[in-house]
C-alpha cells in the first residue's frame, strides 16, 4: 500500500470528510458552469464575488446551526428557532421605528440589546420546559414554534416593519475593514463556542449529558443546569441570526422571516455528522453542513436550474448525505462490514439490576 | 384471610386521563361560547368544524398511527398538496377518468410513505431526518409540476363539494369519510394484530423485538398508512377547495401533530387514541370558530391560543406520568 492510499484512507475515515467533499464538489460543480465562480475582487473597498455571497448569505444559518448543535449534543431539539428569528427581528425593528432618529447609534444598541434579552428569555423558556418540567425537546419546542409566530405578529400587529437605520444595516447587510461584518460575527460566534467547547470542561460536559443524563447527573454533573443553558445559547443564537436577517432586508415580518430555518438547521447539523441521538458533536461539521445548504441555494441559481425544483433539489443531497452516513447502509450497499465494533458502540444493554 | 371488598369511588383509568381532558376542555370551550355568543349553541357551528377540518381529521389519524410507534411524519402537508396537485393535473391535463386519478392519488402518497418507511428501517435513519427529505422532496415534485393554481372544474368534484342536507343540518361527503376513517383506524387498533403491534413498538421496540413481533414490518405499516392517509386528506382537500395548488397545506404537519398531542398521544410512543386524536382536531377547530366569533381578536391569536393549549395539555400529561408508579 503506498503513502498516498494510506493518506486517503485516513482522510476517509476522518468525520469531517464527507461533508467536506459534497462541499468541494458543489463548488467545483460551479466552477464548471460559471469559470469565474472563485474569482474574488475588491469593489469600492469590499470583497465581492460568489463565494463571499455564500458567506455572507449563510451566516444566519451559521450562527443559528451553532446553538443548534449544541442542543442536539444533550440529545435534544429546538424547533423554535424560526419564530424566536422572527421575534428578535421584530422587537429590534419595533423600538428602532419608535425613535425620532433611526440612525443615532446608542438608540440601534438599545434595540440590539432589548431583542437579544428577549432570545434568551425565550431560550430560558424552553430550557425551564425541558429541564424543569421534563417535558420532551421536540414538543416543549413545539410550543414556541407555533405561539411564537403569534408573538411576532403580535409585535409587529400583523404589518411588516420597514426601517432606514445606517447603523441597523450593518448587522446583516454591511461591511467592516472590507469584509461582510455579518461574516465577521460569525466568525466570532465560532470561534467564542470553539474555546468554550473545546477549550473548557464544557464541551465533555455537554457531551456526557446528551451521552446519558442520568448517568451524568450520578457523576455530579449538574445535567439540568447544562440543559438551560445550551438552550439559553440557541436561544442567543437564533435572536443574532434574526438581527442579520431582519436587518440585511431592512424589515421585520413576523409571518415570514426565520420561515424553515429549524429545519435547515437541523440538516446543517445532522449533515455536519452529529447524531440526533446526542452525546457527540462537531462544530466544524455544522459550519460545513450549514455552508453546504448556502451552497446549494447559490448552486441552483448560478447553474440556472429552476427555482422551482430547489427543493428537489435539497431533498436529492439531503438523502444522499444521509444514506452516506448511515453506517447501516454502508455494509448493506458497499457490502463492508462496520469498521470495528468499539467505532460504532451498540446500543447500551438495559440490565435490570435488582436495587 | 379474606379480603372485604371495598366499595371504591369510580375513577377513570389513568391511559385515559388525556383523552377526558380532551374532552372536558372541547365541553367548556362550546359552554363558554353558547353562552356568549348568540347562534353558537346551533349544532350546525360543530358540523361546520367537521366540514373545515375533515382532511386534517384524516391526515391526523395517519399520524397518530406514526406517533404510537415513537416514529414522527413531518411530510404530511408536502404529501397533501403533492395529491392535490396529482389530482388536478391528472383531471384537467391529462383527462384521466375520476376513480384512476383518485386511485393514482392515493398510490403515490402510500408509495412515498412505504418508502420513508424502508429507508428508516433498513438504513436506520431518524425517522425526523428522514420524513423532512420526504417533505422537501413531495414539496419540490410539486413545484416540478406546476407553480401556478390549477382550478378543478370536473362536475364529480362540484357534487362532492356540495353539501347533502339532512333536515336543517348540513354535512359533505368528506365529513361522512373522515368519520370513517376514524371508525376504521380505531377499530385496526384496538382489535387487529397490526395495531398492537403498533403499541408494542412504540412501548418498547427491543421488547417487541424479543417478543418475535415484527417491529420492521409494523415501522414500514405506519409510514405507508400515513402517506395513504395524507393522500387522501389531499383528495378531500380538492373536494373542499377544487384546485391543484404547490403552496396547499404549508405547516399543515405542525397543526396536526399539534392535534394528536392535544389529543394526548404521548410523543414517545406506546400510548394514545384515534378518538383522543378526533377531539383534539375539533378542539383546534373549536378555537378558530370561537375566534371568528370573537371578530375582534386577530388570526395571530390563533397561534398563540394554540400554543398555550399545546403547553397546558402536556403539563397535565407530564403530571400523569409523574404520579405513575414506575
Amino acid at each position: 500500500m503506498t503513502r498516498l492510499a494510506t493518506a486517503a484512507r485516513t482522510a476517509a475515515t476522518h468525520r469531517l470528510f464527507w461533508p467536506a467533499l459534497v462541499l468541494a464538489v458543489l463548488v467545483l460543480g460551479n466552477v464548471a458552469f460559471t469559470p469565474n465562480f472563485l474569482h474574488i475582487e475588491v469593489r469600492a473597498g469590499h470583497l465581492y464575488g460568489s463565494l463571499i455571497d455564500i458567506l455572507r448569505l449563510g451566516a444566519p444559518l451559521v450562527v443559528v446551526s451553532l446553538g443548534m448543535t449544541v442542543v442536539i449534543a444533550t440529545r435534544g431539539i429546538d424547533l423554535s428557532v424560526g419564530s424566536t428569528i422572527a421575534i428578535s427581528g421584530a422587537l429590534a425593528c419595533l423600538v428602532i421605528s419608535d425613535q425620532g432618529d433611526q440612525n443615532s447609534v446608542g438608540g440601534v444598541l438599545v434595540a440590539v440589546g432589548l431583542a437579544l434579552a428577549l432570545s434568551l428569555v425565550l431560550g430560558l423558556w424552553n430550557g425551564f420546559l425541558v429541564a424543569g418540567i421534563g417535558i420532551q425537546p421536540i414538543i416543549a419546542t413545539l410550543i414556541l414554534m407555533v405561539g411564537g409566530r403569534g408573538i411576532a405578529q403580535l409585535i409587529t400587529d400583523g404589518q411588516i416593519i420597514t426601517v432606514n437605520s445606517d447603523p441597523y444595516e450593518l448587522i446583516g447587510g454591511g461591511y467592516l475593514a472590507t469584509l461582510p461584518f455579518s461574516v465577521l460575527v460569525a466568525v466570532v460566534m465560532i470561534a467564542v463556542t470553539a474555546v468554550l467547547a473545546r477549550r473548557t470542561a464544557l464541551g465533555v460536559l455537554i457531551e456526557a449529558t446528551g451521552g446519558n443524563a442520568e448517568a451524568s447527573r450520578l457523576a455530579g454533573i449538574r445535567a439540568r443546569g447544562i440543559m438551560v443553558m445550551v438552550y439559553l445559547f440557541c436561544g442567543l443564537c437564533a435572536g443574532i441570526a434574526g438581527l442579520m436577517i431582519s436587518s440585511n432586508v431592512h424589515s421585520a415580518d413576523g409571518n415570514n422571516a426565520g420561515l424553515w430555518y429549524e429545519l435547515d438547521a437541523i440538516l446543517a447539523v445532522v449533515i455536519g455528522g452529529t447524531s440526533l441521538g446526542g452525546g457527540r458533536f462537531s462544530l466544524g461539521g455544522t459550519v460545513l453542513g450549514a455552508l453546504i445548504i448556502q451552497a446549494l441555494s447559490t448552486t441552483v441559481y448560478t447553474v440556472g436550474i429552476p427555482p422551482e425544483t430547489t427543493m428537489l433539489f435539497k431533498a436529492v443531497v439531503v438523502t444522499i448525505v444521509c444514506l452516506i452516513q448511515s453506517p447501516a447502509f454502508r455494509a448493506k450497499v458497499f457490502g463492508r462490514r462496520p469498521r470495528s465494533t468499539p467505532a460504532t458502540p451498540s446500543e447500551p444493554a438495559k440490565i435490570e439490576v435488582p436495587a | 384471610m379474606t379480603t372485604v371488598p371495598v366499595r371504591q369511588r369510580w375513577r377513570p383509568q389513568e391511559r385515559h386521563i388525556p383523552v377526558l381532558a380532551t374532552l372536558g376542555l372541547l365541553a367548556l370551550m362550546y359552554g363558554l361560547g353558547s353562552l356568549r355568543y348568540i347562534g353558537f349553541n346551533d349544532p350546525q357551528i360543530i358540523l361546520n368544524v367537521f366540514i373545515d377540518n375533515a382532511f386534517i381529521l384524516v391526515v391526523a389519524v395517519g399520524m397518530t398511527f406514526v406517533i404510537l410507534t415513537g416514529g414522527i411524519d413531518l411530510s404530511v402537508g408536502s404529501v397533501v398538496a403533492l395529491t392535490t396537485m396529482l389530482t388536478a393535473v391528472l383531471l384537467e391535463q391529462a383527462h384521466w377518468p375520476v376513480p384512476l386519478v383518485i386511485l393514482a392519488g392515493l398510490a403515490v402518497g402510500a408509495a412515498l410513505g412505504f418508502g420513508m418507511g424502508c429507508i428508516i428501517h433498513f438504513f436506520e435513519i431518524q425517522p425526523f431526518i428522514v420524513t423532512l427529505a420526504g417533505m422537501f422532496l413531495a414539496r419540490g415534485i410539486c413545484y416540478a409540476i406546476s407553480t401556478s393554481s390549477i382550478p378543478i372544474n370536473d362536475p364529480f368534484w362540484t357534487y362532492m363539494g356540495r353539501s347533502l342536507k339532512f333536515g336543517s343540518l348540513k354535512v359533505t361527503w368528506s365529513v361522512l369519510i373522515a368519520v370513517a376513517v376514524v371508525v376504521i383506524a380505531a377499530l385496526v387498533l384496538a382489535f387487529t394484530k397490526l395495531g398492537r403491534d403498533a403499541y408494542a413498538v412504540g412501548g418498547n421496540p427491543q421488547s417487541a423485538l424479543l417478543m418475535g413481533l415484527p417491529v420492521g414490518r409494523t415501522r414500514i405499516a405506519v409510514y405507508t398508512i400515513s402517506g395513504l392517509c395524507s393522500a387522501l386528506g389531499g383528495v378531500l382537500f380538492t373536494f373542499y377547495l377544487p384546485s391543484g395548488n404547490s403552496l396547499h397545506a404549508i405547516g399543515m404537519e405542525l397543526t396536526v401533530i399539534a392535534a394528536v398531542v392535544i389529543g394526548g398521544t404521548l410523543l414517545t410512543g406506546g400510548t394514545g387514541y384515534v378518538w383522543g386524536t378526533a377531539l383534539g382536531v375539533l378542539a383546534l377547530g373549536l378555537i378558530q370558530t370561537i375566534i371568528t366569533f370573537e371578530g375582534t381578536l386577530s388570526s395571530w391569536w390563533t397561534k398563540m391560543v394554540i400554543g398555550i393549549l399545546l403547553f397546558v395539555f402536556i403539563l397535565l400529561q407530564r403530571l400523569i406520568a409523574a404520579r405513575r408508579p414506575t
